[in-house]
C-alpha cells in the first residue's frame, strides 16, 4: 500500500488548509496549504522572517488565523483533543531553568493532565528518551546547552503526542548533541509520529525528512522530496562553480552567455552532461578569463533554495 | 574619552525608563508625601477625635467643652455620628459608652468632665496635702496613640485659661488668702468688683477661647502621671486599650511592615509571569490543557499562600523576640492574614501583567509600594498625618490591613468585627485580579 494510498483511508495527522495571518500590512502566512501523514517527517525550510515560527504557532493554536484552517488529528487546532494529539518544542529552551530535570517533565505532564502511575510512566520515558538518566536530579539551568534542548524537547512529549512540531530544535547545539537529537526525532518518526520540523540547515532536512517545504514571505514556494524539488528546479543537469581571474564585467558576460548568474565571485551555471564543461572553459579562455578554481555537483537543497527565492538559506 | 564614558551613560539612562522613575519620581513622590505629613501644608495639623462627656452640665464645664470644640486640632464629640441623615441624634455620650468608643477605635480619647467640677474647676498647685486639688478630669485613651492624649491635655490647659479666667482668678484669690495671709476689706472688694466683672464677660462670651489658629502640643500639657499636679485643670489619665500589652507598637509594625514587604514579594513572585512570557515557556504551557485564567488563578493561590506564610513568620518572630501575644489572636490572624494576602498577590499579579519586562516591573513595583507604604502607614501610622492623608490611605492596601491587624491585636476585636477591612481587601483582591487577567490578554493569542 503506497503512502498516499495510507493517507486517503486514514486521513492526515496534521492538515493545513489556505491559512493566512496578517499582522497590520504584513501578511506573515499567506494561504498555506500541508499535509502530514503519520510516521512522515515534514521540513520546514525557510529564511529568517519567512513565517515558519508563525505558521507553527498557528498549529499549536497560539496565533488565531484570520482564513483558512488546521486539523490536527481530525480536531480543530486549540481544542483539547488538538492540544492533547500535539507536542510542540519552541525553538526558545521553554523550561523551568530553577527545577531539576524529573520536576520539570512532572509539571508539563500535569499541565497535560497526566497523573499518578501514567505521569511517572511518561516522566521515565521522556528521561530515557533524551537520554537523561544520569542528569534527572539536576536542576535544568546547570544542564550543558544540548541538555537542555533535548530536556526542552522531552517536556513536550510527555503526552506522547500524535503529531510533534520542532522547531529549530538545535539551535547552538554541538555536532555531537546534534546527531543524538537526530536520533531521537528518528525514533520518534519510526514510531509512528507525525513530525514537523523548521530548520536553516540543510543538511538537517536532507537527513531527517521525507518531504520539504519550502516557505518564503509566508507562501510555500515548492513542496516534495528533496529528489523531487531538485528535480523540479534543475532537472537533470549539474551545476558547474567557477572562479576566474580577469575582468568582473567579462566574467558576467561569460556566465550569462551560459545561462548562469555570479555571485561572491563565483560563477554559477547548469549543465546536462559533464562533457559539456571542456567546450565552456574554452570560450572563457577565448574571452580572456584565466581559471582559479572549477567544480562539478549535483545541485542541493541549498541550490533549490537559492534557485526558487534567490537568497541564501540562512540569509 | 571620560566625556564619552560620561555620554554612554547619559544615553543608557535616558533609554532606561525604570531608572528614570527611580531617579526623579520616586523621589519626589517620596518628597511630597513626607512634606504633606510633616510639613503642615496649609495649617493641615492632624486633629484629633475627642469624645467628651459632661457629667457636671454647669456654666464652668459648658465653658471649658465650648472652648474645646472652639480647638482646630481637636474634633470634639459628645454623641455618635448618626447612621444615616434624616435618623434622630443618637444619646450623648456616657462615660460607659465614651469608653466602648475608644476600645472600638472610633476616636483615640475620651474627656469625662465629672459632676462638680464647676464648683471648683482649677488649682494653681498642689493642697496642703499635696493632691493636686481641684476637680479631676478623666482623659479615656488608646495606647496606640501616645501623641492624642498629650495634644487633649494641652488644649484642656489652654482652654481652662482662656475660657474660664473667672474661675482662675477665683483660685488665685483663694490661694492668696490662703499663703499671703488675706487682703484689706477694701483690696478685698476691689478685687470682687474686678471678678464680677470677669463673670459678665464670661456669660457674655467675650473672653478669650481657643483661637482655632494655636498648634497642637501646646506647653503645660504635661501628663497626669508624671506629677500630681499636671497644670491648672487637674487630669488623669487612664488607658481603656493596650493597658495590659507588653510591647505596645509590636503588632502595628508587625503588620505595618509585613505588608510593605508583602506587596514587594508578591511583585517579585508575579513577576515570574514575566520570566515565563520571555523565555516562551508561558506560551508553551498555554499550548497545553492550561488556560490563561488557569494559569493566573494557579499563580494567585501561590502567591496568596506565601504571602501568608511570611506574615505567620514575621509574627511568629514578633512572639518569640518582642512577647507578641500571638497565639491568643490566630483566629483573626488566620482571616486578617488570609484576606491580606490574597490582596497582596493580586496585587503583584496586576502589577506583573501590566509590565513588559523585569526591569519595568522592578521600577515601578519600587514606586506605586512605597509610595503606598507611606500614604497607607506602613512607614509611619496614619493617626499622626493630617486628615486629608488618612483618607487618601484608605486607598492603599496597607491601610486597611493595618486596621484589620490592629483591631485583632490592639483592640481584642472578635472576628466578626473584621468584616470592612475584610471584604474591603477580598474585593480589592477580586477587582485587582479581574483586571490583571484583562490586560494578560495580550499574552492569550496573537
Amino acid at each position: 500500500m503506497t503512502a498516499s494510498m495510507q493517507m486517503i483511508e486514514k486521513g492526515p495527522a496534521l492538515e493545513v488548509a489556505g491559512l493566512v495571518k496578517r499582522f497590520g500590512d504584513l501578511t506573515a502566512v499567506d494561504g498555506v496549504s500541508l499535509k502530514v501523514r503519520e510516521g512522515e517527517c515534514l521540513g520546514l525550510l525557510g529564511p529568517n522572517g519567512a513565517g515558519k515560527s508563525t505558521l507553527i504557532r498557528s498549529l499549536v493554536g497560539r496565533v488565531i488565523a484570520d482564513s483558512g484552517r488546521v486539523m490536527v488529528m481530525g480536531q480543530a487546532a486549540g481544542s483539547t483533543e488538538a492540544r492533547m494529539a500535539l507536542g510542540w518544542v519552541p525553538q526558545e529552551l521553554s523550561i523551568y531553568p530553577r527545577i531539576t530535570c524529573r520536576e520539570n517533565l512532572g509539571s508539563f505532564g500535569r499541565y497535560y493532565g497526566l497523573k499518578g502511575q501514567a505521569l511517572k510512566e511518561a516522566i521515565g520515558w521522556c528521561i530515557q528518551w533524551a537520554s537523561l538518566e544520569e542528569k534527572q536530579n539536576d536542576v535544568a539551568k546547570t544542564l550543558s546547552g544540548g541538555m537542555k534542548r533535548r530536556l526542552n524537547m522531552a517536556a513536550g512529549m510527555l503526552h506522547r503526542p500524535k503529531v510533534v512540531l520542532f522547531d529549530e530544535p538545535t539551535v547552538g547545539v554541538d555536532p555531537q548533541s546534534r546527531n543524538r537529537i537526530f536520533e531521537m526525532i528518528e525514533a520518534l518518526r519510526d514510531a509512528g509520529t507525525a513530525i514537523v520540523y523548521t530548520t536553516h540547515y540543510m543538511e538537517e532536512a536532507e537527513r531527517l525528512c521525507d518531504r520539504i517545504a519550502i516557505i518564503d514571505h509566508g507562501r510555500i514556494i515548492a513542496e516534495g522530496t528533496k529528489e523531487e524539488l531538485v528535480e523540479k528546479s534543475f532537472g537533470r543537469r549539474s551545476q558547474v562553480l567557477a572562479r576566474f581571474a580577469g575582468d568582473t564585467e567579462t566574467i558576467d558576460a561569460w556566465a550569462k552567455r551560459h545561462g548562469g548568474h555570479v555571485k561572491a565571485e563565483t560563477a554559477e551555471l547548469t549543465i546536462e552532461r559533464a562533457g559539456e564543461i571542456a567546450p565552456l572553459l574554452d570560450d572563457a579562455t577565448k574571452a580572456g578569463l584565466e581559471l582559479v578554481d572549477v567544480s562539478l555537483r549535483r545541485p542541493n537543497l541549498e541550490s533549490v533554495f537559492l534557485h526558487l527565492t534567490g537568497r541564501e538559506l540562512r540569509d | 574619552m571620560i566625556w564619552n564614558v560620561t555620554r554612554t551613560a547619559l544615553i543608557a539612562l535616558r533609554r532606561d525608563r525604570g531608572a528614570m522613575v527611580l531617579s526623579f519620581v520616586l523621589p519626589l513622590a517620596f518628597f511630597t508625601i513626607f512634606a504633606m505629613i510633616f510639613g503642615r501644608q496649609n495649617n493641615s495639623t492632624p486633629t484629633v477625635k475627642l469624645i467628651v462627656v459632661d457629667q457636671d452640665r454647669s456654666q464652668g464645664s459648658e465653658q471649658l467643652v465650648k472652648a474645646l470644640e472652639g480647638e482646630s486640632s481637636l474634633a470634639v464629640m459628645t454623641r455618635p455620628a448618626s447612621e444615616r441623615k434624616n435618623a434622630p441624634h443618637p444619646a450623648d455620650y456616657t462615660a460607659a459608652t465614651a469608653e466602648a468608643a475608644v476600645k472600638a477605635g472610633d476616636a483615640p480619647v475620651a474627656l469625662i468632665i465629672p459632676a462638680g467640677f464647676g464648683q471648683h474647676p482649677m488649682a494653681f498647685g498642689p493642697d496642703k496635702s499635696g493632691n493636686g486639688g481641684g476637680s479631676t478630669l478623666e482623659l479615656l485613651n488608646d495606647q496606640s496613640d501616645s501623641i492624642a492624649p498629650q495634644i487633649v491635655n494641652g488644649m484642656l490647659q489652654k482652654a481652662a485659661m482662656t475660657a474660664m479666667p473667672s474661675s482662675m482668678a477665683d483660685e488665685g484669690m483663694k490661694d492668696a488668702e490662703e499663703y499671703v495671709g488675706g487682703f484689706t476689706p477694701a483690696q478685698k472688694a476691689k478685687v470682687d468688683e474686678g471678678l464680677e466683672e470677669l463673670r459678665k464677660l464670661e456669660a457674655e462670651g467675650k473672653t478669650g477661647s481657643g483661637t482655632g489658629n494655636d498648634k497642637a502640643g501646646a506647653p503645660g500639657s504635661s501628663s497626669a502621671n508624671d506629677s500630681n499636679f499636671s497644670g491648672i485643670v487637674q487630669v488623669k489619665e487612664r488607658a481603656v486599650v493596650g493597658q495590659d500589652k507588653k510591647s505596645p507598637m509590636i503588632s502595628f509594625y508587625a503588620a505595618a511592615i509585613g505588608v510593605m514587604f508583602l506587596m514587594f514579594t508578591a511583585s517579585g513572585s508575579a513577576g515570574a509571569l514575566l520570566d515565563e512570557a520571555e523565555s516562551g515557556t508561558l506560551e508553551r504551557v498555554l499550548s497545553t490543557r492550561v488556560t490563561m485564567t488557569k494559569l493566573l488563578a494557579g499563580k494567585l493561590v501561590f502567591n496568596t499562600g506565601l504571602a501568608f506564610v511570611q506574615l505567620v513568620a514575621m509574627f511568629l518572630w514578633g512572639w518569640w523576640a518582642f512577647k507578641l501575644d500571638f497565639f491568643s489572636h490566630l483566629p483573626g490572624f488566620a482571616v486578617m492574614g488570609l484576606s491580606t494576602a490574597f490582596s497582596v498577590a493580586a496585587f503583584g499579579m496586576l502589577l506583573a501583567s501590566a509590565c513588559h519586562t523585569r526591569a519595568q516591573l522592578g521600577a515601578l513595583s519600587t514606586l506605586v509600594i512605597l509610595i503606598m507604604s507611606s500614604v497607607g502607614g506602613s512607614m509611619f501610622p496614619r493617626f499622626l498625618m493630617p486628615e486629608s492623608m488618612q483618607k487618601a490611605g484608605l486607598l492603599t492596601i496597607n491601610a486597611w490591613a493595618i486596621d484589620g491587624f490592629t483591631k485583632v491585636f490592639w483592640r481584642d476585636l472578635p472576628v466578626t468585627e473584621l468584616w470592612p477591612q475584610v471584604a474591603v481587601l477580598l474585593g480589592t483582591g477580586v477587582v485587582l485580579f479581574v483586571v490583571a487577567r484583562r490586560i494578560a490578554r495580550r499574552w492569550e493569542y496573537a
